[in-house]
Formats: structure tokens, sequence, C-alpha cells
């Protein structure tokens, strides 16, 4: 007689072939894994396998003053942190009800911009390096180095500039920083065309690419596809045109898109969004000189500043996809709940466990990063 | 293949168009440039750059608002025995350290700092093996991590300031509504203008090591903060039972010392202390005050002289602790000076009525018009009681000993203020100068101004004074108000005599100029222009220079029989005198103070109840 409990072991068929693809793999960013099944080559399931990362961060901030997570947030998305910071502020803001003064406005835009070409160059550096090329990962680490050496000349800190208070930015830009950043600008407007001969138009990745992870329009809607990776679908959405905040619509810039909608056509979108980021540089750096007044509107002592009771939504267009907040308060001196609408839990989870079905298993890695998710964002 | 990078137009990639496969190979340029190889020096990082912390210890405070501040608790206060200690100044000899294995460089604690003492420095490289891992560990001064001067990097400015610096306003009366009435002048604050002011405390608590009877201010900040007003009565009186007087003639020693003043304007404490007492009622501060006391009585009784503050204080601890209490007062009214020396414009007389209603409705007994030395005898007292306290405060102002100064028109300020606050009729001169720069002779001042105004229509009162205007012992608010009040000052005028008329009627006051007051050894020896004479034109004189007390009652014997300190009873820290059944408290110990006298109260009647406590023990285990 068998035992009550008795279960059968389900034996996977021989011909298939469970894989543990990461955490600690070199396609994979960051500390993610994915669990595969192989079929011969062909990847006939995928599990998402998050966790590795977990600090709680949703939870901590319910435990800080509302001042005190702008030094948390941007730790949620470590290649592009200022939509974390700008994001949470404009919750709060919408909360307490402060106006923020128009200059900070436009600094918090050149921020964001500036961030995403960082976010771009250093995604597209990590993408190569799925398929086997090195070179264009180093190129891209080491101009994004440049990027961060205006951040940290503007924020004081390279990579969490823990610049954007509920109210405005911290300090106003330092002499000659508007010089800078044209120059910057400049330079990486003039390597975009050597990208181009290494990576985009490189024959070996853009045949290894086509094809990979296709999604459709319809998918795309039903998997909350946002972004980047929404818009290489042929779906013309962006949160800056279409529901636009801070100073966006005053701004002229084109919304990239393409059809294809599978690895080559997300790739491509980020390499034109690089193109429109510049631009939108370029007005903030002619118009801010004109733009006068304080940059913060100054919030009550932070340590006993209670915000007014009530829930607020913040949505901006990261790097990644759609990133919104939402919070809550009490009416206490700490949020009540704090919820983190990220495009990466979306992208990495939902998405990449169907994208990968049916991929062959050298291109795991590339699809995953095709969708530029945020491993510490899924997590936290 | 090639990019349509215009960015009017949505580009459009072919997928059927293939690039072509030497693309690459056009990079192969970079081969033929040199190699960058650069050695490995320091970067010198930005000019705002959030690297190592640097903390002037000269400005420094001790706050410990960086601490506060701090998300990861990566600062803890590190007490420097060998660095100033001065409550008074509000000075803490504690210095934050930083622990580097916490802290995430945001400077938040450079934006908060009350004195701007923090900043953080272009420094930014640290090692050490696993022997020295407490380095990272570290108490920050102005040389910074190493000791390499790598100079200041992020610091606070105008923009990222973190504090309030700015008091909530309140409203009080225009100098011409006020002149001619004894009407309270500020309004106090209402219910948003008090949570406002309470919002800019760093909870530092500084103020509360300033008093001198240690009032829980950081609480009951919080209290109103949180708009509990009951729980801030309830902090408040934990410590002072002159709730109402202190909320509104305290010297705040509290607000010189607030870590936020250092910068900006200190909190309004004691306007915030008036608010919390205004806005409960008088029936829920007595259950407040009432709450968990015991009914149980130790059977020993306790006489005090003197109700004022500090009588009264020790009053109030007294008959908590289950003693009998009777005070004897001279005079009709209690609350010493803070009722016959402060004008009712500043302190109305019923606030006062309601701090004394409370410690009354206690138990305690106060016989009025009960003189000791005429009505009752010292010997008596030590008969009837265990102990007897000596409030009996500064009624006696002191003379200035000038030329015709025993004139019937050259009065002492506390004697007219005793006249003007009881009612009492007397000539009220026409043209007045007083003589001081104090707060008795600002008091004086404006009580007479608001009586000329009701009676002639017009004020005519000069004040001269020793010292220089900036240098008045008065608070600036009063010099300030006065001058809105029609007073004219004369500063550095030392008073040479008083002119008298053939009649025999006063007609001036003359004064030289003063060119220094003190000695090199910081002796008072007043030196005088004898050239710059004036004569202030005057119907009477008032002398407001300093006040003493009135010993007499204490009877020859008794007076003989206690130790003296330069005219002053002789007291331990305790406040007891060389009798055993003798302490002595108040004004006539300390000088005067409303704030010190309570604190005084409350240290004597700790000090009484150490003492009959322990007389009972050994009374008890004797049988």
């Amino acid at each position: 007689m068998r035992p009550e409990n008795y279960q059968s072991v389900n034996h996977p068929p021989s011909n298939e072939f469970e894989l543990n693809f990461g955490p600690n793999h070199p396609g994979i960013e960051g500390n993610y894994a994915l669990k595969v099944k192989l079929q011969g080559d062909t990847v006939v399931e995928a599990r998402a396998d998050a966790g590795y990362l977990h600090r709680g961060f949703e939870k901590l901030m319910e435990d800080r003053l509302w001042i005190q997570n702008i030094a948390l947030v941007p730790r949620i998305c470590v290649p592009d942190p200022v939509p974390m910071e700008v994001c949470y502020s404009l919750a709060v803001e919408d909360l307490a009800g402060i106006e923020v003064p128009e200059r900070a406005q436009w600094l918090r835009v050149l921020q964001l911009e500036l961030s995403r070409i960082a976010a771009h160059l250093f995604y597209f550096g990590g993408h190569a390096a799925t398929t086997g090329m090195y070179t264009p990962m180093y190129w891209g680490v080491a101009d994004r180095d440049l990027l961060l050496d205006l951040f940290e000349e503007l924020t004081g800190g390279r990579v969490y500039s823990i610049y954007n208070l509920p109210g405005g930015v911290r300090q106003d830009i330092p002499d000659g920083f508007l010089q800078r950043v044209t120059d910057t600008l400049n330079y990486i407007d003039g390597r975009l065309k050597d990208y181009d001969n290494l990576f985009f138009t490189n024959q070996i990745f853009v045949k290894r690419a086509k094809g990979i992870g296709t999604i459709n329009q319809e998918q795309a809607l039903e998997w909350s596809v946002t972004g980047p990776n929404l818009r290489a679908c042929g779906l013309e959405f962006d949160v800056r045109r279409d529901d636009p905040y801070l100073i966006y619509d005053q701004l002229k810039f084109d919304i990239p898109t393409e059809q294809a909608g599978d690895a080559w056509a997300r790739t491509l979108v980020r390499r034109l969004e690089m193109v429109e980021s510049i631009r939108i540089i370029r007005q903030v750096v002619k118009a801010l000189p004109d733009i006068k007044g304080p940059v913060r509107t100054p919030i009550p002592n932070p340590l006993a500043w209670r915000v007014p009771a009530g829930d607020s939504y913040a949505r901006v267009e990261s790097s990644k996809g759609e990133l919104a907040y939402y919070v809550v308060s009490n009416g206490g001196e700490k949020p009540y709940r704090v919820h983190i609408r990220g495009p990466s839990a979306m992208h990495a989870v939902q998405v990449l466990e169907k994208l990968a079905v049916g991929c062959r298993v050298e291109d795991v890695a590339q699809t995953m990063f095709s969708l530029d998710a945020c491993p510490p964002e899924v997590d936290r | 293949m090639k990019l349509n990078l215009k960015p009017k137009k949505t580009p459009v990639i072919d997928h059927s168009d293939s690039g072509s496969l030497l693309n690459p190979l056009k990079n192969l340029q970079f081969l033929a440039r040199k190699p960058i190889t650069e050695p490995l020096k320091p970067r010198l990082a930005s000019l705002n750059y959030r690297g190592f912390h640097l903390n002037d210890w000269e400005e420094c405070v001790g706050c410990a608002s960086c601490q506060k501040i701090c998300d990861n608790a990566a600062i803890t206060m590190v007490e420097i025995p060998s660095l100033p200690n001065d409550p008074v100044k509000g000075i803490r000899n504690h210095r934050p350290a930083i622990d580097y294995g916490r802290c995430c460089w945001c400077a938040l604690c450079v934006d908060i700092c009350p004195s701007s003492s923090l900043s953080l420095s272009r420094e930014y490289v640290h090692t050490c093996d696993q022997e020295h891992i407490d380095s990272y560990f570290i108490l920050p001064d102005p040389n910074g991590m190493h000791k390499e001067h790598f100079g200041k990097g992020w610091q606070k400015t105008e923009h990222s300031d973190l504090l309030s610096l700015t008091r909530s306003a309140m409203a009080e009366l225009e100098p011409e509504t006020r002149i001619d009435n004894f009407d309270e002048i500020v309004d106090g604050f209402t219910p948003e203008q008090a949570v406002l002011e309470a919002s800019r405390c760093v909870q530092c608590g500084m103020c509360h090591d300033s008093c001198p009877t240690n009032m829980h201010a950081p609480e009951y900040i919080r209290a109103i903060w949180n708009n509990d007003a009951e729980e801030a009565v309830r902090q408040i009186y934990r410590t002072n039972p002159f709730a109402h007087v202190c909320g509104r003639v305290c010297t705040r020693r509290c607000e010189d010392a607030c870590s936020i003043g250092i910068r900006g304007e200190p909190i309004a404490i004691r306007w915030l202390k008036r608010y919390a007492m205004d806005s409960v009622s008088h029936e829920r501060i007595k259950e407040i005050v009432n709450e968990g006391s015991t009914s149980k009585s130790s059977g020993k009784k306790i006489a005090i002289i003197g109700a004022g503050p500090a009588g009264l204080t020790a009053a109030f601890d007294l008959v908590r602790s289950g003693h009998k209490v009777e005070v004897f007062e001279a005079l009709p009214h209690a609350g010493g000076m803070t009722r016959y020396g402060i004008p009712e414009y500043r302190l109305p007389f019923d606030t006062l009525q309601q701090d004394i209603d409370i410690i009354t409705s206690l138990g305690v007994t106060i016989h009025y018009d009960c003189k000791i030395g005429k009505n009752k005898r010292m010997s008596t007292l030590h008969k009837n009681f265990d102990a007897v306290i000596l409030a009996i405060g500064l009624s006696q102002g002191r003379q200035t000993r000038i030329k015709n100064s025993d004139h019937r028109h050259v009065y002492r300020a506390v004697d007219l203020l005793q006249k003007i606050s009881s009612g009492e009729e007397f000539e009220l001169p026409h043209s007045v100068a007083v003589i001081g720069g104090g707060n008795v002779a600002m008091d004086i001042a404006r009580s007479l101004a608001r009586l000329q105004k009701q009676q002639y229509g017009k004020v005519q009162i000069t004040l001269t004074a020793l010292e220089e205007q900036q240098h008045f012992m008065a608070d600036p608010d009063e010099i300030k108000e006065s001058l809105e009040e029609g007073i004219i000052i004369k500063d550095s005028c030392g008073p040479q005599g008083c002119e008298i008329d053939t009649d025999g009627k006063l007609i001036g006051l003359k004064t030289w100029k003063v060119t220094s007051i003190f000695d090199e050894q910081h002796r008072f020896v007043p030196q005088y222009d004898e050239e710059q004479e004036v004569v202030h034109n005057c119907e009477a004189v008032i002398e407001a220079i300093g006040q003493f007390a009135d010993t007499s009652l204490l009877g020859k014997e008794l007076t003989e029989q206690l130790e003296w300190n330069r005219g002053r009873l002789q007291v331990d820290a305790d406040g007891r005198t060389s009798e055993d059944w003798l302490w002595s408290a108040g004004d006539c110990v300390n000088g005067p103070d409303v704030v010190h006298a309570v604190a005084d109260g409350h240290r004597v009647a700790a000090s009484i109840e150490q003492q009959l406590m322990s007389t009972t023990k050994k009374n008890s285990s004797g049988k």
C-alpha cells in the first residue's frame, strides 16, 4: 500500500533539460535569474526568478520621513535614477499642494534627459555584450561616464544624484555648467555615427537581433508593455507628450517608433531616442538662462513635516518605460504607503517569460537585455 | 543600410534591407590611434562633490539635528570632554561621528545643520585593511578624513537650507492704540500660527538645558505641533507652576540657547507656552495638575514667607508631597513682583490670578496682609512649623544718593509701580526723568507714559542711563516699544544731581556724559565728561537702578545668628541658611528673575522634602 501523502515523482521527459540562467551570469543584467526548460536548443518554458536584490524599498519608505526617502528612491533603478527622484517628488508635491518654481522644472527636465541618454548608453553596451560584442560595451560605459561627470558637477553625486526634493531641486547650476553640457552633447552627438558603424548597423548584430522576442501590438497592450518596448511595436505613446508633466509641453521633440516589435526594433528605438534627448537638452540649455527665480519652494522643517492625508499618483517616462508612484498619506510625518509602478517588473517577469519561449538558448540573454529591465526595480 | 536620423519624421527601418557587412570594419581606424594610458592619480572631484564629512568644531553646537535627519542612522553624537559645554549659550560638547558603513552621502545632514558647521569635502578615497576596519567610523573635523585638506565640496546654500528661519507672525497692538491704556500688548498665537511656529523646532533640547528650571520645552512644542494643547500643559506643569506668568514675561534664556537662533529667529518658545496655557480651559488645567496627586498627609507643616513665584513654587511642590503649607504675604494680593512690579499691559492680573488659583486649589493656605515681624514673629513660625522658607524677594528700591535725591519728588521705581498696580492715588507728575536702563526702568517709564496720556494727553518722559543703548540691561523689545510709545531715551548719561528752584520745587535732573563705566579691573568706576552737562527738565525723578531685600523681619537676634555674604543671606546650593530650619529662595538669593525664582522654589522644596523625610525615617526607626 502507498502512504497517504505519496506523490509520484514527475520526471521530465528525457528530451527536456532544465537550466538555471543566472543569477550570476554575464548575460543577465544584475542579480536576476531565469529558470528555462530546454528541448535541445529551444526554450519550451521560462520562469522568472526574482528576489536576489530584494531590499524592501516600499516597506522601508513607510518608516522614513518624507524627505529622507529622496536618498532611498534612486537606488531602485541604478542605471536611471533621476526619474525615481522626480516621480516621487511629483507625487508628494501633488499631495502637499506645493508649486514647483519654473526654473526647477526646467532643471528637472535637464536631468531627466541626461539620465535617459546615460541609461541608453549603458543599455546598448550591455546588449552588445550579450551577442558577444564587447567593444560597444566599453564605449557605452566610457561615454556614460562623461554624463556622470555632468551629474557630479550639478548634484555632487555621480550616480545617485539625490538632487530633487519635494518642492524643487536642492541647488542652482554651477557657473559655466550649461557650456559643459553643450560640449558633452556635441561629443555624444558626434559619437553616434561611430556607434552605428560598430553596433547598430553591424550585420552581426542585426542578423542576431532581428526576429528575436517579437511582440505584436495586441500582446504589448495586454502585457502592460510601456516605453521604448511599446514604441518598438509601432504604438506611439509617450507620457512626456500624451500626459505632459513638468514643462515637456513647451518642448519640441518627436517620438521615434518602429514596427517590428523585436529585439532589433527595441534597440533602434533607443538609439533614436538619444537623438531626441539631445534635442530636448539643447532646448533646455538655450532657454534656461532666461528663466529666473528660485529653484525650490521651501517646505516646512523636514523633521516635522506632515503631508496632508490623501493619495496621489504621478507618472513619468523613464528610459525603461512608464514609471509611476502611488503615494498614500494619513497626514503623518512619514508616508503611509508608497507603491511603485515600475516598468521593469512587467518587462522582466510577465513579458520575458512569454518571449523566452521558442528562443534558442543563446538568444535568451539578448531577449532579456533588449527589454532593458532593471532587476533592483523588479525586486523593490 | 542607413538610419533615418532626421527627428521630424518617425524613422522606419526596412527589415529586408541588410546593411553592409563591412560596416564594423570602419572602426578599424581606431587601431591606428595611440591607446590612452594614464597613470592612476587621484582625480579631483567637482566643486560641490559630496565626499567625506567636514565639521567645524568651533561652529558646531552639538544639537544633533544631523543625527535626526540621517536616514541610515549613520550619525552618532559623541561626547568630547575637552570641548566647552555651556547650556546657557546653547553649546553642548557633543560632536557627530559618522559610520561610513552606513552613510549614503545624501548631505541632508549638511542642509539641515542649524549652525552650518557641517559640510562635505571633495575627498572620496579611503581604503584600509581588515585590522583597521574601525577607520570607517570617524569623527569629522575641519581637516578632513585624512588631514589632507581637500577643501569643501557640498555646502549649504540659501536654496538647499532645510530650516525655516523666520518666526510665524503674531498680532500685537499698535503704539497708538496701546499708549493710553493697560491692555495687554501681544495677542498671542492663533492655533494656525502656533502649529506653524512649533513645526520649526528641531527638538535639540538646548532650551531644556538652558532653562533654570529645565522646562520640557521640546516636549510641549512637540505636543503643540501634534495639536494636543492638554499634553503641552501637562509637560509645562512638570516643572513650572507659574506657567501663565512665564508664558508672558519670562526672560526666556531658552530662546537665547535655541539652535535655530544661530542663523535665524529662535523658536518663540515663550509665546508657545502662552498659547498652550491660553487654549486649555482653567478647569481642565486644574484637572491636569491634579492628575496623580496623593491625598495622604505627612503631618509636617511648612511656613513660607512671601507669596511670590519662589514661595508659591515651593508651596506647590510641598503640598503635592502631602505636607501642610501656609504662606504669609504682607500685601493684599499674591504674586510678589509679578503682581506689583510687572505692569498689567505685560501681565494681566487675571492671568496671574489663574496660576495662583491653581496653586491654592491644591490646598495651599495664603494669609494675606500678614507681615512677619509686625503681625507675627519669626520665632513663632520657628516654633509652630517644621521648616520655614524665606522668599521675600527684592522689595526695596536702591537710591542713587545724588544731590537733592531726598526731595519728595524723587521716587523709587518699585514703590511707584506698586502704587500703580494696587490702584493707589498719587500725584502724577507732568514730566518725568527716569534713571536706569533695565526692565524696571522701562516698566515704570511705560506705565507712567500711559497714565500721562490718559490724564494729560501727552507723554513727557526722559529715560537716562549710564550705558549705551545697545548695552542696556532691558529687553530689546522693551526698548523698541518704549520708543514707539514716545519715551525719550538718553543713553550714556550719568546722574549728578536734582535741580531745585528757589521755591524748593524740583525742576530738572542734571547729567554728565559717560566716557566709561568700568575700569581695567572691570570694577564699577564710571568716568564722566563734565563739559557735556545736560539738565533734563522734569517735575519728578524716578530711580530705577536696582532693588534690595528688606530683611528687617528677621529680628535682631536671628540676624546676628545667621551668616551673611556681602549683605545677602548666606545659603548653600540647596537654598538652606546656616540655621537648619530656615531656607531662603527666590529673588532675595538670586537676583530678580521669575524663572530663576521658580527653579529656586523647586530646589528648596526638594531640600526640605529630603530633610523632613530623613527625620521621619529616623524617628520611626527609633521607635
